[in-house]
């Protein structure tokens, strides 16, 4: 009844607006910015994984909530670890009717593929929706490796036969990788799948020895007694893993997490920017998305929005930019 | 067994509580046209009705997008035969017969088996879900990647007898579609391949429906026009009670294939890897294999059309076993239907059997009762598609037109495939001129990536040391069966040839 009446209150206050617009006061209308076509909603990935998921539950969201005049249509752009996508918005600038759901590749791709010509900072920075984490895992059969010591000993003992699955080179994973082998002076063949879950499927299966996926992806298996974590990257102990320490308790800085975020092409205009900020933060603080990010693994406490995530993104491009110098491009794409 | 029974039976009570039963039918009357609607396939489908579903409870939700899902692949063989345009890819196979059939006014059979080889592929796959889930789901874990390229060495060497007599030209076919499949970014580097002009539409590879409308769709479109000088095709249907009670009885020719179609793809359906698509070729290159008469196929058997349909619903039943037991979709489509559970605050997994029954058991139920009413509502339009081609083809050809059109843009809304599409129409229709067999290039197109995939993975995995395919006994035993299957055509040879010179000697 509370939401029919602000519903009401609103329709009565946009003919009041129009009414007045009709008046002359032309400018006043056009400060009230709305959708005015429906808004495509670019997924820098394939169907089914983590930014797809998001992207369409915000889509339904939306809907259910009624919070857009005109619908929002997901399309998913995977080519080129998302520099399809990124392309894509790129050559959509100044258009108020486009905004892309992120992963860390929204970093990595312009840093790998130089030629794409893509800068991110030029793209219009909306809002910051969750951040996921990342553990090491193996399967449960593997009784003699029960700490980060007794893993980095059976990889080096395994030699370069050591199996690390993951979702593909240059994604966050492979990354993550990068950096371990790196910090404990190991190597590893890793072994690229469609998706975390074929990740997890392989490593319950026994065909792979480990990986670093995220919580999401691995918690039903492990609820099931089939594989187990044995650190977690985060700069503190999660929640859900009270017992599993982090990397930085055991003196190994590492640390690395995703960022899903969502944002328009360069040259967005403010008053659009402004009225996806509000579209987001209000999704941002719905119950629904925040028992998604529970259920999901992910961390939703802090809303990023406008400028901030503009500096975000900068701390995290430059981090990513030394990240790969210090690993090498090379060590990624996996060549 | 009996708590299996029990479960089942709460399930089907489930399936038939209203609400329950009306998403059913309005999802499989909306699968239906989505699956005849080229370019609109049950991916899109189930996309694009997913947010519908946040206003009922998520059984009846993951119950209407399934019956979606089931409706689709039934409806994707209407317009494979009516049109000869593959309504969704996992329908490209019913056109090498199905279309063939329509042209000689026979699409009413051609229709009618292709909806009694769905339910009964549904429905086997459906028991064998109900009764060997959890075993089946041990059994997918064993499949790793060095299974996965065993199994696509199978799905080559059951497609051998398919290019007809011409070897040379059927290996060029073959290797035209691998080449094409090799298009976009590396699978394990992620580098970039064979991106013709720089053009960034590469970068995804080449879709494969893109291929498969623009092959058969515009190029079997400027193929009729040269053949029929746009006349009317089909000029009298005869559609009475007799002729289809004639149509149902005439399942006997096909139930064989049938049955082997949906066993097989509900196994390939299993596999994470697979899907619908790779199962209802490989079907049909089995029913192929085995036939009394192997050269009627592609100019209009039935079991043609029956083969890939009971495989490809046996699949979609199929790779809804991955998506619940393991969390990971085994098609496209599930994908979307995994995205959906989560969001309803389902976490598919090893656990959701036991935490979560009453789901579990419910849409098992309804796609039986999703089958049955599926194949009814089927049945009952053929009378109303087969009217289509009593058209004159100059009112029919620019229908067709537009329709590969919008199936071109539809599945990645981007002219880039539009254009690509429409070259592969002219080169399709082209190599029909000058006789080259078409479909070994859709299946190397479909397979190429698969198998290079698994191939890549494995030997990594084994460091490059090729023996993993044959010391594993999975791999093995599919690498023997695929070995034996690519002798099966040589034998038959050997035996007419031994036949006719006995025959010789003896009328010498």
């Amino acid at each position: 009844m509370k939401l029919l009446g602000k519903l009401l209150a609103g329709a009565a206050l946009s003919v009041a607006l129009s009414v007045t617009a009709i008046g002359g006061m032309i400018e006043r209308a056009e400060a009230a910015w709305s959708p005015k076509k429906p808004v495509e909603f670019i997924i820098m990935a394939g169907t089914g994984g983590g930014a797809d998921q998001i992207a369409r539950l915000l889509q339904g969201l939306i809907e259910k909530k009624k919070l857009s005049p005109r619908p929002f249509i997901p399309i998913n752009k995977p080519g080129g670890s998302g520099a399809e996508a990124l392309r894509y918005l790129k050559d959509k600038a100044g258009d108020d009717h486009t905004v892309l759901v992120t992963l860390n590749s929204f970093y990595t791709t312009p840093i790998i593929q130089k030629d794409l010509g893509v800068d991110i900072s030029t793209f219009t920075p909306i809002g910051r929706m969750a951040l996921d984490t990342f553990l090491l895992w193996v399967n449960t059969d593997r009784k003699d490796i029960t700490s980060l010591e007794s893993y980095v000993s059976a990889v080096k003992s395994a030699g370069n036969a050591w199996k690390v699955g993951g979702t593909g080179s240059g994604q966050e994973d492979s990354i993550l990788t990068a950096m371990m082998e790196k910090e404990f002076g190991y190597k590893v063949t890793y072994i690229p799948f469609p998706g975390g879950g074929t990740v997890a499927k392989n490593l319950v299966g026994n065909h792979i020895d480990s990986t670093v996926n995220n919580p999401a992806e691995q918690n039903e298996f492990m609820r099931a007694g089939k594989s187990k974590p044995l650190v977690q990257f985060t700069p503190e102990r999660m929640a859900a893993y009270p017992d599993v320490p982090t990397a930085k308790e055991l003196g190994h800085d590492i640390v690395y997490f995703m960022q899903r975020s969502v944002n328009g092409p360069p040259g967005m205009s403010k008053e659009a920017q402004d009225w996806y900020i509000n579209l987001f933060k209000t999704l941002f603080e719905s119950d629904e998305w925040q028992k998604f990010c529970k259920e999901d693994g992910l961390t939703c406490e802090e809303w990023v929005a406008g400028a901030d995530l503009a500096k975000f993104h900068e701390e995290q491009g430059r981090r990513h930019q030394e990240l790969i110098e210090s690993v090498g491009a090379a060590a990624i794409t996996g060549e | 067994m009996e708590t299996i029974l029990v479960s089942l039976a709460g399930g089907l009570a489930q399936a038939f509580e209203p609400i329950n039963l009306m998403m059913i039918i309005i999802g499989c009357v909306v699968g239906l046209f989505v699956g005849a609607m080229p370019g609109l396939g049950s991916v899109n489908g189930v996309a694009i009705l997913l947010p519908i579903t946040f206003l009922v409870p998520p059984t009846a939700a993951i119950i209407f997008l399934a019956a979606v899902y089931y409706g689709a692949m039934y409806g994707g063989a209407i317009s494979s035969i009516t049109l000869g345009i593959p309504g969704a890819s996992t329908a490209v196979a019913t056109v090498f017969d199905g279309r063939p059939l329509a042209m000689s006014g026979r699409a009413d059979k051609a229709l009618t088996a292709a909806a009694i080889a769905s339910f009964i592929g549904g429905t086997i796959s459906v028991i064998l879900f109900t009764l060997f889930a959890p075993p089946l789901a041990e059994f997918a874990l064993k499949f790793g990647p060095a299974e996965e390229f065993a199994l696509m060495v199978l799905a080559f060497a059951t497609f051998i007898g398919l290019g007809g007599d011409d070897i040379p030209k059927t290996i060029f076919s073959i290797l035209i579609g691998l080449v094409l499949a090799t298009v976009g970014l590396d699978i394990i580097s992620g580098k970039p391949r064979l991106i013709f002009f720089d053009a960034p539409g590469f970068l995804r590879g080449i879709n494969f429906l893109v291929l498969a409308i623009g092959i058969y769709g515009i190029g079997e479109m400027l193929w009729t026009l040269e053949t029929t000088g746009g006349k009317v095709i089909v000029h009298k249907v005869k559609m009475s009670w007799e002729n289809f009670v004639g149509n149902v009885k005439s399942v006997k020719e096909y139930i064989g294939t049938t049955t082997l179609g949906s066993t097989l793809g509900y196994f390939v359906g299993t596999l994470p890897a697979a899907g619908a698509t790779p199962a209802s070729l490989m079907s049909y290159g089995l029913a192929k294999t085995f036939s009394k008469d192997p050269d009627s196929f592609g100019k209009g058997n039935v079991s043609g059309v029956a083969a890939p349909e009971a495989a490809n619903n046996a699949a979609s039943t199929g790779s809804m076993l991955p998506m619940i037991t393991l969390g990971i979709p085994g098609s496209p489509t599930t994908a979307i239907l995994l995205g959906g559970m989560i969001i309803w605050g389902l976490r598919p997994g090893p656990l959701l059997f036991t935490e979560k029954p009453d789901f579990v058991w419910g849409l098992i139920g309804s796609l039986y009762v999703a089958n049955f009413f599926t194949v009814i509502i089927n049945l009952a339009f053929i009378p109303i598609f087969v009217r289509v081609l009593t058209l004159p083809f100059t009112i029919l050809a620019p229908v067709i037109f537009v329709l590969c059109i919008v199936g071109g843009f539809a599945p990645t809304q981007n002219m880039h495939d539009v254009w690509l599409m429409l070259l592969f129409g002219i080169a399709g229709y082209l190599l029909r001129k000058l006789n080259y067999p078409v479909a070994p290039a859709v299946l190397a197109i479909v397979l190429g990536p698969l198998a290079e995939r698994s191939l890549r993975q494995s030997l990594l995995s084994s460091q490059g040391d090729v023996m993993i395919f044959f010391e594993r006994p999975i791999s093995a035993i599919c690498i023997a069966l695929a070995v034996g299957l690519m002798l099966y055509p040589i034998y038959l040879i050997m035996k007419k040839k031994k036949k006719a010179d006995t025959a010789d000697e003896a009328s010498s």
